[in-house]
């Protein structure tokens, strides 16, 4: 991926720069455009900080109607734009592009309307996760996908890239959770899908675009469900001596009906580093650790507990604590949700993966993991969303020594072929980007990748929205809009019939 | 007129590929359950998917299942309950509302139409629990999307694409879903004597509560009668299922009293006497009368829903319930289907949509069965059709009549 092509960038683009500047700035007044390359520089990378590009120019528009002028300004002329929300995507979902404009969406920051009765959200895409819940907590709701990264990331970038979490098992992803948006195209169409009422009436678009990578059109509304929060929470600590074990462990806690609100495992190396970090008194003998959270009603919270603790008794657990209070369930959930950092202390740099696996897969995955670790002779750290088979492998590295980054990226380019290999997929929840880009040819055939273009071809018919990422190869929609099937070459199907 | 009934994708590509060389469009149907529903399709031949059957992988504790697109739907249904497993999003069985056989229909139509029932609220529909699929587009090609874990971006979602679009962009040959645990038990809280404004306020504060209602019904005076036989009685009756463990169950119920304590009357149905109901509202029961009076599925916020079939009932003799916390309107018309009132009413309760689910085939002929797009939207609706199918030889006219741009879904 080091290697990275990028979409060669547009000459005739590149000499107008200070006209499309100058155009910019008509549609977009005040301090909305950002073009000197020291305030560039701020836009430069997203959360994949291997890869930095400055854009041509970035622009902040505020209102629908602007970044409507901006898209068709730019389709009339054959501009590349590149959406980014708050920019913390982990895949390059917001890399810059030299000759594109990087259309910002953070000054769309509020919150439009609160409807309790409905359950409903209506917010601007710039809007963080977070805030969604924040507005609505003092009612006792919540928006349930919680991305790691909530306290920053926007709901516009997790509309674009469905965003998960680690409730999502239970509560869904952001395409389970949105209602609504509104969306322009890159002509500069305004596009209303969904509201505050359920399904489509024709084509199911709004399902399109969410995860759709900012490829396809940009969310300048969001219209999501919120909850009521859980009465209650209660987590349990449980340890294995293998990683069968505890997978055998989450097997049986689904195979008896209970879906647990939390169900996430880390490995040993995950465990030790989460430990040394923040003292949250996990177990260092074991090789695997599962943290179960349960949420709901007192009476359900409580009668579940015992049930899961009846299942992990008998996988033969090592150590098993139940929360008791909240600053306990807090403890447990600490060293998992400084997992990333923990990796940090111990390295000098981390690579982060998000392989899915049929569940039933983790002991091989993971034996293949180990093996791989001795071939490029670095190590690797599991941190795992049980429930779901969404698996983060943490590849420890050190980018100052030569050709190491590279050998990273190959390991996890390996990781991410051995999930495909067992029936799994390339990214869980943090997207294609530009990051397994070229992975894509792993999972998909070519006439799979063509169809998935010819939706983009619908949208954005001259591949000016968000080039470079997710097709590892741009088909002209001509070429691919061309049929194959001749009138009359056909013969007759010679399959049953009445 | 030639049926073709492929038993594997194979064969399906064959016909779907001669289709398209021939131009000539094919009906896509498996059981043909809801075939009443859309515009009426006439095409010279049909592909038939009902020999395309089969499960063909099953892990319960993976929460996975997949299946070739003309598997009866009652016999996966029947596996997972087996396994103490359901598809959450309760598919609706058409039979009682056209007068044919229950228990028809396929698992491609389920996905094909997206008729979700009553935990449609609380846990989606068939596009929230698509995980995967195989098809084959209307060019003549096969091509995969999705894949079988619950937890995947690679890639667009074709999958969640294929619902509700009847046919019109591809032919699916395998579907894989997320399937879920069965509740243990479940009780419904019935309040008995709302008006409609009155039930809408009750269960917007039964699922803003931490209760978690799985499904909100309302069935005014007149309707109460038509669902479980009657047992009733006739006062209108708003229903709050509760579903889960024993305890869980018991403890929400309490929630509910309590917080209903001002309502004038309670009453709890309990185990099969709740699941009944609640097949009686999914499958539109109260409107299988035997008749081919028009039948409407609206869907608005569930805070509209009363308004709308007010707004409507000041125009026209009408008959109606709400599902979905009253965000889905179900509308039995007296006389005309009124498509005008109807829409006209949708759209001045802040968006939602009408389809026409039941009427004579000369109405669906006439009137657009469909809730008609915003022309930006139809235009981006016809170009996404035109990429997976664009000699239109899959379902034409399915969804919507021929516009002005000559294009047709």
């Amino acid at each position: 991926m080091s290697g990275l092509m990028m979409p060669k960038p547009s000459d005739a683009t590149l000499r107008r720069r200070d006209e499309i500047v100058a155009d910019m700035r008509v549609i977009v007044p005040g301090e909305g455009v950002v073009e000197t390359e020291r305030e560039m520089r701020a836009f430069e990378t997203d959360g994949l900080t291997a890869y930095r590009q400055l854009p041509l120019v970035v622009v902040l528009p505020e209102t629908t109607a602007q970044v409507a002028r901006i898209l068709k300004y730019c389709n009339e002329r054959d501009i590349r734009v590149v959406p980014r929300g708050s920019g913390t995507s982990l895949s390059g979902g917001a890399l810059p592009l030299e000759d594109a404009v990087l259309l910002v969406m953070s000054r769309f920051n509020r919150v439009l309307e609160i409807d309790y009765p409905n359950r409903a959200v209506v917010a601007q895409p710039g809007v963080t996760n977070l805030g969604i819940s924040h507005a609505v907590e003092a009612e006792g709701f919540y928006y349930a996908p919680d991305p790691s990264s909530q306290i920053a990331c926007s709901i516009g970038g997790n509309v674009a890239e469905n965003s998960g979490g680690v409730h999502c098992l239970k509560y869904g992803l952001t395409a389970n959770n949105v209602l609504g948006i509104e969306m322009v195209l890159m002509d500069g169409e305004i596009v209303r899908l969904g509201g505050k009422h359920l399904d489509a009436e024709g084509y199911d678009l709004l399902g399109v675009m969410t995860g759709s990578e900012g490829l396809l059109g940009v969310v300048t509304e969001v219209t999501v469900r919120i909850l009521q929060k859980p009465e209650t929470a209660r987590a349990m600590l449980v340890g294995f001596p293998s990683s069968e074990a505890a997978g055998q462990c989450v097997a049986d806690i689904i195979g008896a009906g209970i879906i647990p609100g939390g169900m996430e495992m880390m490995d040993r190396p995950a465990i030790r580093a989460a430990e040394d970090f923040v003292h949250a008194g996990y177990p260092l003998d074991v090789e695997a650790l599962l943290i179960v959270e349960l949420d709901g009603p007192q009476a359900e919270v409580d009668w579940l507990i015992e049930r899961v603790s009846a299942i992990a008794d008998k996988n033969g657990c090592t150590t098993s604590r139940i929360s008791s209070s909240e600053a306990e369930r807090a403890s447990f959930w600490a060293g998992r949700k400084a997992a990333f950092p923990a990796v940090g202390r111990i390295s000098p740099d981390y690579y982060c993966m998000d392989g899915t696996i049929p569940r039933k897969e983790l002991p091989r995955v993971l034996a293949g993991m180990r093996a791989l670790s001795e071939k490029y002779d670095l190590r690797v750290a599991n941190v795992f969303h049980a429930g779901d088979g969404n698996l983060h492998p943490l590849i420890l590295y050190d980018a100052n020594k030569p050709g190491e980054l590279e050998k990273a990226e190959e390991f996890g380019a390996d990781i991410l072929r051995l999930c495909v290999e067992v029936g799994g997929v390339l990214t869980g929840e943090h997207g294609v980007g530009v990051e397994k880009r070229d992975l894509m040819p792993e999972m998909f055939t070519e006439a799979d990748l063509d169809q998935q273009m010819r939706v983009k071809c619908a949208f954005d018919p001259n591949h000016l929205l968000n080039p470079g990422k997710v097709f590892p190869q741009l088909r002209r929609c001509v070429e691919l809009g061309r049929m194959h099937i001749h009138r009359g070459q056909v013969p007759f199907p010679d399959i049953p019939r009445f | 007129m030639t049926t073709f009934t492929p038993s594997a994708a194979s064969e399906v590509l064959d016909a779907v590929k001669w289709a398209v060389s021939e131009e000539t469009p094919l009906e896509v149907v498996g059981h043909g359950s809801k075939r009443g529903v859309g515009r009426p399709v006439q095409t010279e031949h049909a592909l038939d998917l009902s020999g395309l059957s089969g499960v063909t992988l099953y892990e319960p504790e993976e929460l996975v299942l997949s299946a070739q697109a003309g598997t009866p739907l009652a016999e996966i249904e029947d596996l997972l309950e087996r396994n103490g497993q359901q598809l959450a999003f309760e598919p609706m069985d058409c039979a009682a509302l056209f007068g044919a056989e229950p228990g028809r229909g396929t698992i491609g139509g389920v996905l094909a139409t997206n008729l979700a029932g009553p935990r449609r609220l609380k846990a989606g529909s068939a596009r929230d629990h698509i995980l995967g699929i195989d098809a084959v587009s209307g060019r003549g090609e096969i091509f995969k999307s999705g894949g079988r874990v619950v937890k995947n971006v690679t890639g667009y979602d074709l999958s969640k694409a294929m619902a509700g679009s009847w046919g019109t962009l591809a032919v699916v040959t395998a579907l894989t879903f997320k399937v879920l645990p069965r509740a243990e038990e479940e009780t419904t809280v019935a309040v008995r004597g709302l008006t409609d404004e009155q039930a809408a306020t009750v269960m917007a504060a039964a699922l803003g509560s931490s209760a978690e209602v799985s499904a909100a019904a309302h069935l005014p005076e007149g309707v109460v009668s038509t669902v479980d036989h009657g047992v009733l009685g006739g006062d209108a009756a708003t229903l709050l299922r509760v579903e889960g463990f024993g305890p869980s169950v018991a403890s929400r119920v309490e929630l509910l009293k309590s917080l209903l304590a001002d309502a004038p009357e309670i009453e709890l149905l309990e185990s099969q006497r709740s699941r009944t109901v609640w097949r009686d509202i999914r499958d539109c029961a109260p409107f299988a009368d035997g008749t081919e009076k028009p039948v409407w599925r609206i869907s608005v916020a569930p805070s509209a829903g009363h308004n709308v079939a007010l707004a409507i009932r000041r125009q026209a003799p009408a008959t109606a319930f709400y599902d979905w916390q009253g965000g889905l309107v179900w509308l039995r018309m007296e006389a005309e289907d009124e498509a005008e009132i109807v829409r006209d009413a949708v759209a001045r309760s802040g968006g939602g949509h009408a389809t026409l689910l039941r009427a004579p085939p000369a109405v669906r002929a006439a009137v657009p069965v469909f809730q008609p797009q915003p022309p930006a939207l139809a235009a981006l609706s016809a170009r996404l059709r035109a990429e997976f199918d664009p000699k239109s030889v899959l379902n034409p006219g399915r969804m919507y009549r021929t516009g002005t741009d000559g294009m047709t879904l």
